[in-house]
Formats: structure tokens, C-alpha cells, sequence
């Protein structure tokens, strides 16, 4: 592959990356669960218009808390 | 299609648009002020011409030759991944745990690196570079956010409108107040394109895996009613365990997240 068409692609594959796994990879695989699940649920009505929104408001959550600051050894 | 999943659809597209081109216009005026207007605005222009082609190359032929259902769960899963990508991050900002998003620091670093890069004869490759890749790069999220609503509510014209619209309201804007960009609440909107994005990503996944929501399309407002109450008890949550020095009062993160600024000035 001559160098032009390789920086392309590796910038795309890059672009990609940042943009669906970036710094928060636990998303990306979050949402591949919500995608199954949803799947799963399809038949079950009720259970999946409750189970889907609490599945992503604890991944919401969780994520978030992941992400907090932490006070460093020697802090009040 | 109803009218409140239109109403969400036109602020969800607003919102981005608008987060997105704020944060364009602080490196176009950067560029302007630093290299030269004219360089800045050729940049541009060809940047926005290449993401509208975009849009038009891509939305089409998706409407037309793939699988309404396989596109929804797609763009859905997509729009999810955004969605909570932005709240995530307008969480940790709004209970102080994450620096803000400084356009006023981003600003000057800009015109700093642009002033140092030096001048050379005739057009301005360096200007018109580094404003293209601004709004091409900040452009494209956008893009991706129009096609997704606009394909999966078959609203592609209406996205798209959208976001021009955004775009000229935000140009327009920039050039009476150009160095007031860090007035603009970027938080607080990406906040509620954040909400509207998950809700819709969601709603999209279900659809086209056969979860079939009560009220068919009235569920994407009581989405974005549950998102938004989520938000709002992670934020009030966040904020009550955040280390002291980062919280800093209720108007905003303190100056330990203000000490983080600089490794923001990239962080969209």
C-alpha cells in the first residue's frame, strides 16, 4: 500500500476508534450489552421498556462514577 | 412520525451543531486574528462544503439500500455511544470533578502556536490547514449525529437543514462577538443534546430490535424526562463526594479542576 492511502486508512480506523471507544472503552462495550439485551427482551414488552432505560441510566451512573476524581493521600 | 420526536429530533441536531461550531469558531477566529481572515474563511467554507457532501453522499444511499430495522439498531447503537460519551462527560463537569471546557484557553494556545508557526509568501497554507481541520474535525461528529436522526426518522432533509442552520446562526453570531465564546453555556447544552442523544440511541436500538415502545414514538420524550432526572441526581451524587478543592462552591469546579485545564485544551 502506497503511503497516502495507508495514512488514510489508519486516520479513519483512528477517527473511529476515538470516536466510538476513546477513553471510555466501558461504553462502547455498555452499549453492545443494551444491543443484546435489547434483543433478548424484544417479546418481553414491559420488561423491556423498564429493564432498557434502568440498564442504561446504571451505566450512565457507573461510568460517571468511574470517571470522578479521587483525593490524593494527605487530603482533608 | 410524531410531532414531539420532530421537535426532539430539530434540538438534538441544533444542540450538536451548535456545541460543535462554537468550539470550530474558536480556532477559525484564532486563525483569523493570528494568520490572516482570508486564509480562515477559505478553510472553512471548503470544510463545511466537504462535510454538507458528506451528508449528501452518505444519507441517501443508507435510506435507499439498507435494511430499515439493521440501520436503526446500528445508528442507535451509535447515537447510544455518544450519547453517553457527552453526558459522561457534561456529568463530571457540572459536579466539578472535570475542568471545564475553556474556549478562552483554547483560544489563546491556538493563536500562540499559529503566531510562532511564522509566515511565508503568498496564501496562507498554515491558516487555511489548521481552520479546515477545525471545522472538518468538530464537523463530522456532527455529520454522523444528522445522518443517524435523519436517516432513522427518514428526516434526512430536516437534519440537515438543521445543522446549516445552526452553523450560519453560530457564524453570525461569532463574528459581533468573536473573543465571547466562553460565554456560550457549552456544558449546559451538551448536557441536553447528551440526554436527547441517549434517548433517541435507545429508542432506535429497541425499534429496530422489535421492543415495541408504548406510544411508539411518544416514548422519546419520556426518555429524555428519564435521562434528564438520572442526570441530574449523578451530578447532585458527584458532587457531594468530590474532593474538596474541586468543587469549589455551586457556581463551578474549583481550582482543583481548574488546575486541569490545560490538559482540556484539546479534550472536545
Amino acid at each position: 500500500m502506497s503511503k497516502a492511502p495507508a495514512r488514510a486508512a489508519r486516520a479513519f480506523g483512528r477517527f473511529w476508534w476515538d470516536l466510538a471507544i476513546g477513553d471510555t472503552p466501558e461504553l462502547f462495550v455498555a452499549t453492545l450489552v443494551v444491543v443484546g439485551a435489547s434483543f433478548a427482551l424484544r417479546h418481553v414488552r414491559i420488561a423491556a421498556v423498564i429493564v432498557l432505560p434502568l440498564l442504561v441510566a446504571a451505566i450512565l451512573g457507573a461510568s460517571a462514577w468511574r470517571g470522578r476524581r479521587r483525593p490524593v493521600d494527605g487530603d482533608p | 412520525m410524531s410531532t414531539s420526536s420532530t421537535v426532539v429530533l430539530i434540538l438534538a441536531v441544533f444542540g450538536a451543531s451548535t456545541v460543535e461550531m462554537v468550539e470550530a469558531l474558536t480556532i477559525v477566529v484564532a486563525v483569523g486574528v493570528s494568520r490572516g481572515w482570508r486564509s480562515a474563511i477559505e478553510g472553512s467554507l471548503v470544510a463545511l462544503a466537504v462535510l454538507g457532501a458528506l451528508v449528501g453522499l452518505v444519507g441517501p444511499p443508507l435510506v435507499h439500500y439498507v435494511p430499515l430495522d439493521a440501520l436503526r439498531v446500528v445508528v442507535g447503537a451509535l447515537l447510544l455511544t455518544l450519547g453517553l460519551s457527552w453526558l459522561r462527560k457534561a456529568i463530571l463537569r457540572a459536579s466539578g470533578n472535570k475542568a471545564l471546557h475553556d474556549e478562552d484557553a483554547i483560544f489563546e494556545q491556538k493563536t500562540r502556536e499559529l503566531r510562532e508557526a511564522g509566515t511565508g509568501t503568498g496564501r496562507d497554507g498554515i491558516g487555511f490547514t489548521v481552520a479546515f481541520k477545525g471545522v472538518f474535525l468538530e464537523g463530522i461528529e456532527v455529520v454522523l449525529i444528522v445522518v443517524g436522526l435523519g436517516v432513522s426518522q427518514h428526516r434526512l432533509g430536516l437534519a440537515a437543514t438543521t445543522a446549516g442552520v445552526a452553523a450560519v446562526l453560530v457564524a453570525g453570531v461569532g463574528a459581533l462577538v468573536a473573543r465571547q465564546l466562553s460565554e456560550v453555556p457549552e456544558n449546559t447544552i451538551k448536557t441536553g443534546v447528551g440526554i436527547m442523544l441517549t434517548s433517541f440511541g435507545l429508542f432506535w436500538v429497541g425499534e429496530g430490535s422489535g421492543v415495541h415502545w408504548p406510544g411508539a414514538d411518544l416514548a422519546i420524550p419520556v426518555l429524555v424526562g428519564v435521562f434528564a432526572g438520572v442526570t441530574a441526581l449523578a451530578v447532585a451524587a458527584l458532587r457531594s463526594v468530590a474532593p474538596p478543592e474541586v468543587v469549589g462552591g455551586p457556581g463551578g469546579p474549583g481550582p482543583g479542576a481548574q488546575a486541569s485545564a490545560a490538559s482540556e485544551v484539546t479534550d472536545p
